[in-house]
Parts: C-alpha cells; sequence; structure tokens
C-alpha cells in the first residue's frame, strides 16, 4: 500500500546520508586534511568564502571537504552556519588604499604611480595539463619552497618598507574626469543579511548583494553587457588582491578603535565611457566598483561591471535592470529553488490534472458539436 | 579542534526577536507581505526555510510540533525538517493534528479542523500573487499599495474566454480582508475555503523572497471570481478515499504498477489513518 511505502522516509534519508558518505570514502585513498585544502585549493576557498558572505578559510576548507567540492554546497554550508553567529560589531569602513599589496595592475595606464605588480597570476601561462603533479612528492613540494623563499630577498627588502599604493583613479578624480556615485553616509548603510533588498536599492545593499553572489551567475550577466546587451566597456582602472585591516570602534568607549584581523580582497575599480544620458551630459568617465572576498579577479571585474551596468536611467538590457540582476545571483537562493523541484508535488500536480481534465471534458463537448 | 553549539531553535534570539515582531506586524495588516531579514538555514532554499524560521522563531518548550509536507509527515523533507526541529529544540512531535499546538505544512491544509489554540505555518515559495501577471517586485509592491488588482482581473477573465474556466490549480488568489490580494501558498483549492474565518492563526513564510505574512483568526479570506463564474473546488468524481472511504478529503492519484489500476487515497496521512479507525473530530 501507497501509505505504507511512503512511511519509510526517515530511514530512506539515513541510508542515502550513509551512501553518500560511502561514495566519498570508497576510493581508499587517504582522507583530505582540510589544511591541505586550504593551502592548496585556495581559490576554491577565496570563493567560497565570498559567496558564503563569512570570511573563514579554514571553515570554507571543511564546507569543501564536506561538500565533495561543490562549491556552491559549501558556500550554502558557511551561510546556514553564519545564521547561527549574532551579528556584534560593525566594522569601519577599510581603506583599501592601505592594502597590503600583492598583485595590483591598470589597464588604463602604462605607468602606474607605485609600478605595476603581477603577483601570483596565472595570466600569461601556458593551459597546458601540468602532467607532473600527477606524481609530486612531498620532498620535491617542501624543496621549492624553501628555494623560492631563499631567493626572495629584494621583496622581503621591499615589503619591510611598507609600500603604499595610490589609487589610480584618484588621478582621474584629480582632473576632474571621474563621476562618482553619490555617497551614502554609513549611518545609512543596509545590512544585508538583516533586510530584505528593498527597490530601488540602495548602492550599498546593491554592492552587498553582489559581493556575495555566485561567480557563474554574476559572470554571465556581466558578460552579456560587455558582449551588447547593454553598452558597458569597461577599462580595468585598477584591480588590487592584497589585506587589508579591518577596525571596529570599542564597545565601550568609540573613540578607541580595535584591530579585530585582516581579509584578503580584491578590489577592481573599472572606469566606462558615461552615457548618452541627454543634452546636459557632463563629459566624464563613471565609476563601476567590485570588490569580494579571497582572490578572485573574475567575480570582482564582474561586480564592477554590473554596478556600473544597474546605473542606466531606463533598463534596456537584463544587466542594467537592478532587480532583475540582484534577485538571480545569488547562488544558495538559485540553487536551492532549482533543487526544490525535486521535492514531491503531488498534490499541486493533482491539483493540476483535475483542471486539465475539467477543460478537455469541456472541449470535449463542444468539440461534438462541431 | 573548535566545537560549535547551536541555540535553542537554532536561529539567536536576536534573529528570532525580529521574525516576531515582523509576524506581529504581518497579523496587523492581514494579507501584507513583510519584508524581513531571512536567514539562510542548513536546509536549501526553496525547501521550506521561510516556514521553518517562524516556526523556530514561535516556538516554546512547551510547544508540540507537526510537520507535513504534501499532506504527509513521513515525507521526506517534512521528516528532514521535523527532525532539524526536534533536534534543535528537543520538543514533543506528533502526526496528530490535534494533538499540535504547531503545524508547519507544504502545499496543505489538514483536513482535521484547527482550534483556536493552534497555529498553522506554511511554506511559501511565491509570495507575491501578482507574480501571475508581474514579474517586477517594484511594480507589484506599488499595485498592492494602490490597491490595482486589474490585471490580476484580466489575467482570470481572459482564462475564461480562453478555457473555459480559470485553470489556476493551486496558488489561487484570495481577497483577505477586503483589502490584500494575497497567495495562498500552492494548497489546492479543496483548501482555500478553509482560510475563511478560521478559528486559527495562519503564519506564512516565503524564505528566500524574504516576506512574512499572515491570516488572523476569524478573517474574511474569499477566493476571487465573477458573479457568473463562481470558484469551484476540485472534483473526484465523487470517489472515495481506498484506504479510509472518505469522500470530503483531498485525494491523490496513485497508479498500482502490479494491477495496472488507478485509485485514489487521502493526501492526509495523518487524517486517513485516523479516520479509518474512526477518530475523528467532526465539526
Amino acid at each position: 500500500m501507497a501509505y505504507v511505502a511512503v512511511k519509510g522516509g526517515e530511514k530512506a534519508i539515513k541510508e542515502a546520508e550513509r551512501l553518500a558518505q560511502y561514495f566519498r570514502c570508497r576510493g581508499d585513498s587517504a582522507p583530505i586534511a582540510v589544511r591541505q585544502i586550504q593551502d592548496q585549493m585556495r581559490l576554491a576557498v577565496d570563493r567560497v568564502m565570498g559567496e558564503g558572505g563569512l570570511y573563514a578559510p579554514e571553515l570554507a576548507a571543511l564546507a569543501l571537504k564536506q561538500s565533495e567540492g561543490d562549491t556552491l554546497e559549501a558556500a550554502f554550508l558557511l551561510r546556514a552556519f553564519s545564521s547561527t553567529l549574532p551579528r556584534r560589531h560593525y566594522s569601519l569602513p577599510a581603506d583599501s588604499s592601505d592594502m597590503r599589496i600583492m598583485r595590483r595592475i591598470s589597464s588604463a595606464f602604462k605607468d602606474i604611480p607605485g609600478g605595476q605588480f603581477l603577483g601570483p597570476t596565472k595570466d600569461y601561462t601556458q593551459r597546458l595539463m601540468a602532467f607532473d603533479l600527477l606524481e609530486e612528492n612531498s620532498h620535491a613540494f617542501r624543496a621549492f619552497v624553501s628555494e623560492y623563499v631563499a631567493g626572495d630577498v629584494p621583496d622581503r627588502v621591499l615589503l619591510t618598507q611598507q609600500p603604499r599604493f595610490p589609487k589610480v583613479v584618484d588621478l582621474l578624480r584629480l582632473e576632474g574626469l571621474l563621476a562618482d556615485p553619490a555617497v551614502e553616509s554609513p549611518a545609512n548603510y543596509a545590512d544585508l543579511t538583516r533586510q530584505a533588498i528593498r527597490f530601488p536599492a540602495t548602492r550599498s545593499m546593491r554592492l552587498q548583494a553582489l559581493a556575495r553572489g555566485e561567480n557563474g551567475s554574476m559572470l554571465a550577466l556581466a558578460y552579456s553587457s560587455m558582449r551588447g546587451y547593454g553598452a558597458v566597456h569597461p577599462c580595468i582602472g585598477e584591480l588590487r588582491v592584497g589585506h587589508v585591516e579591518l577596525l571596529v570602534p570599542h564597545p565601550l568607549d568609540p573613540t578607541e578603535i580595535i584591530t579585530v584581523g585582516e581579509v584578503l580582497l580584491t578590489e577592481v575599480e573599472l572606469v566606462a565611457r558615461m552615457r548618452n544620458e541627454g543634452k546636459g551630459s557632463v563629459a566624464q568617465l563613471t565609476l563601476g566598483y567590485g570588490v569580494c572576498f579571497g582572490h578572485n579577479e573574475v567575480k570582482a571585474i564582474a561586480m564592477a561591471t554590473l554596478d556600473r551596468s544597474m546605473t542606466a536611467a531606463n533598463p534596456g538590457a537584463p544587466a542594467e535592470d537592478e532587480e532583475f540582476v540582484l534577485y538571480h545571483i545569488d547562488g544558495i537562493e538559485s540553487a536551492g529553488f532549482a533543487a526544490h523541484w525535486k521535492l514531491p508535488h503531488y498534490v499541486d500536480f493533482q491539483a493540476d490534472l483535475n483542471r486539465l481534465r475539467s477543460v478537455v471534458d469541456r472541449r470535449g463537448k463542444a468539440n461534438d458539436l462541431l | 579542534m573548535t566545537s560549535y553549539s547551536y541555540n535553542y531553535g537554532f536561529l539567536d534570539e536576536q534573529t528570532k526577536k525580529e521574525i516576531r515582531r515582523k509576524l506581529l506586524q504581518a497579523v496587523a495588516i492581514p494579507g501584507y507581505q513583510v519584508p524581513y531579514g531571512s536567514r539562510e538555514m542548513p536546509i536549501a532554499r526553496g525547501w521550506g526555510t521561510g516556514g521553518l524560521q517562524i516556526t523556530l522563531s514561535i516556538i516554546g518548550k512547551q510547544d508540540t510540533l507537526k510537520v507535513i509536507d504534501q499532506g504527509c509527515d513521513f515525507s521526506v523533507n517534512a521528516c528532514n525538517l521535523r527532525n532539524f526541529i526536534a533536534a534543535t529544540t528537543g520538543n514533543t512531535v506528533t502526526t496528530d493534528t490535534a494533538e499540535a499546538s504547531i503545524v508547519q505544512t507544504r502545499h496543505r491544509i489538514p483536513e482535521e479542523a484547527m482550534r483556536e489554540d493552534q497555529i498553522l505555518v506554511f511554506q511559501v515559495p511565491y509570495p507575491e500573487i501578482l507574480r501571475w501577471v508581474e514579474p517586477s517586485e517594484r511594480e507589484t509592491r506599488r499595485m498592492h499599495a494602490e490597491r490595482d488588482y486589474g490585471k490580476l482581473w484580466v489575467f482570470l477573465y481572459e482564462d475564461i474566454v480562453r478555457w473555459g474556466e480559470i485553470t489556476l490549480s493551486y496558488r489561487y488568489p484570495v481577497l483577505v480582508n477586503q483589502r490584500y490580494a494575497m497567495d495562498p501558498s500552492p494548497i489546492p483549492r479543496h483548501d482555500v475555503p478553509k482560510l475563511h474565518q478560521a478559528e486559527t492563526l495562519f503564519l506564512f513564510g516565503a524564505g528566500r523572497e524574504k516576506r512574512l505574512y499572515a491570516v488572523p483568526p476569524y478573517t474574511e479570506v474569499v477566493p476571487l471570481q465573477f458573479e457568473d463564474y463562481h470558484f469551484t473546488v476540485e472534483n473526484f468524481g465523487g470517489q472515495p478515499c481506498r484506504s479510509c472511504g472518505s469522500t470530503s478529503s483531498y485525494l491523490n492519484e496513485v497508479y498500482d504498477s502490479e494491477t495496472n489500476e488507478r485509485y485514489f487515497s487521502c493526501s492526509d496521512t495523518s487524517h486517513c489513518a485516523k479516520n479509518s479507525q474512526g477518530a475523528i473530530r467532526h465539526e
């Protein structure tokens, strides 16, 4: 009987979980250490922290292990975990001019104050399969590190000087060529984790939604704008990757500022030509801003592009419509909803059949008359 | 190794308080969708996170909980939600509608009439009934504010012109307290009349869409209909449930793979079992 069959739910869940666990372990290899994921899958960890909206490298690595490498699922685990944490403080706005840079480039100017620093990038590496990694031994692995660090003397000298890198887009600002978006007072900053987005969205809400958006969704929408559905032809004023300190006012004495830690960020300031918004238009460049946790350049570029594209007064393309963009870039929401169609819809479908049969019955009679 | 422990009901107390405040607003304005800062739950978005956040915010140690999915207590997602709530609260659970003080449901209202001392919490995929006719949230909020439901009426009218009847089967639009058009969640038409002047408080939670709304007890809830085209409920041609013989409950169609026979059985499994034993409270 059907009723008895459905009662197996509890047992079925437990067995399915055990089977999934078996699939993770059955390969007979050594279990992956969370530390290994944190160190050697750092870009996946960064992506998960970004989409999960929680800067916690060890937990992100654990989430990746637990989800068997599914970044959407891992980001979801982090988000669900952060729901259990009360919001105790808001940090002060971090000034990315003070970023401890590990990479910094501009595609707008060749020579920039402070210089261009390629940093750790594979942008110019040929994408050939590194077959030697199939059999990488830990001796060679460590030997490379010792050798690299020993030969790294000039850079270490540079780091002790704490160089400061002025913002490239400030050059344009000084010349009056850059139209900045209206500045919100920090007192009015929205908190996406505590409020639902309302439209028109404030810029702080927008940027928060973009910062934890899903890589692929944001990339697709930004790419659509770059390709022609919309009109953002971006130029990267500056892309920088590095650490910034997070500062929090002392809870008892707000005049005292406490450093609570630092986070790795990727930041993109993108400049784009002004749109022709009418006769009185000022000849200026406009700014698109992108920032995300960790080292994730494509996401920061996509974010900056969308930040810029959503300023269109009359949205003419999906990437220009803030509702369209902001409601559809969250990976935890979209993946969850897409997966929910696997749930039983017996009742709904029965109701649909009932209506369909009713229409067919009526049509049948009408058809007889024809 | 770091160890983490969870608060009673998983959510932190600030969050629960915020949700309860938003629920009070929802109860005060029946049918109005209150935006709230929906939290990510350890259950996927679209799998009942809105209802779950409500349940966890209102549940107290003395409550008895029942969870159903499509009417059934033992459907996998109902089991999962019930296990999660029970594990994070330690509360008593039941499958008996009459015993429960809180019932969380997906897509059904229990067959057994609920009382004043009970709360029914709905999991809602689409809180916006106007989504049938308007994709933009900014626009639908304006339409609600101005009580501009013309598009919805035209949509229903065109349905009749095209098909000879209103073909909406579940998520049938209702007007609450003569003010707000409301999505009753994907309950079948069969359940819609149960919302009207009910003894029970109905709370609706849409986690992914970040909206809460409510129908307080003894509120007018009327399905949208025309003078010459009245709202009707599903019709199973008088066929009874094969298990309990009920002809008044909502039925699911079942195909017997051995005999190739099609028959019907109750979607509300707990009611069906009680009915078989003659233990149902009738109005």
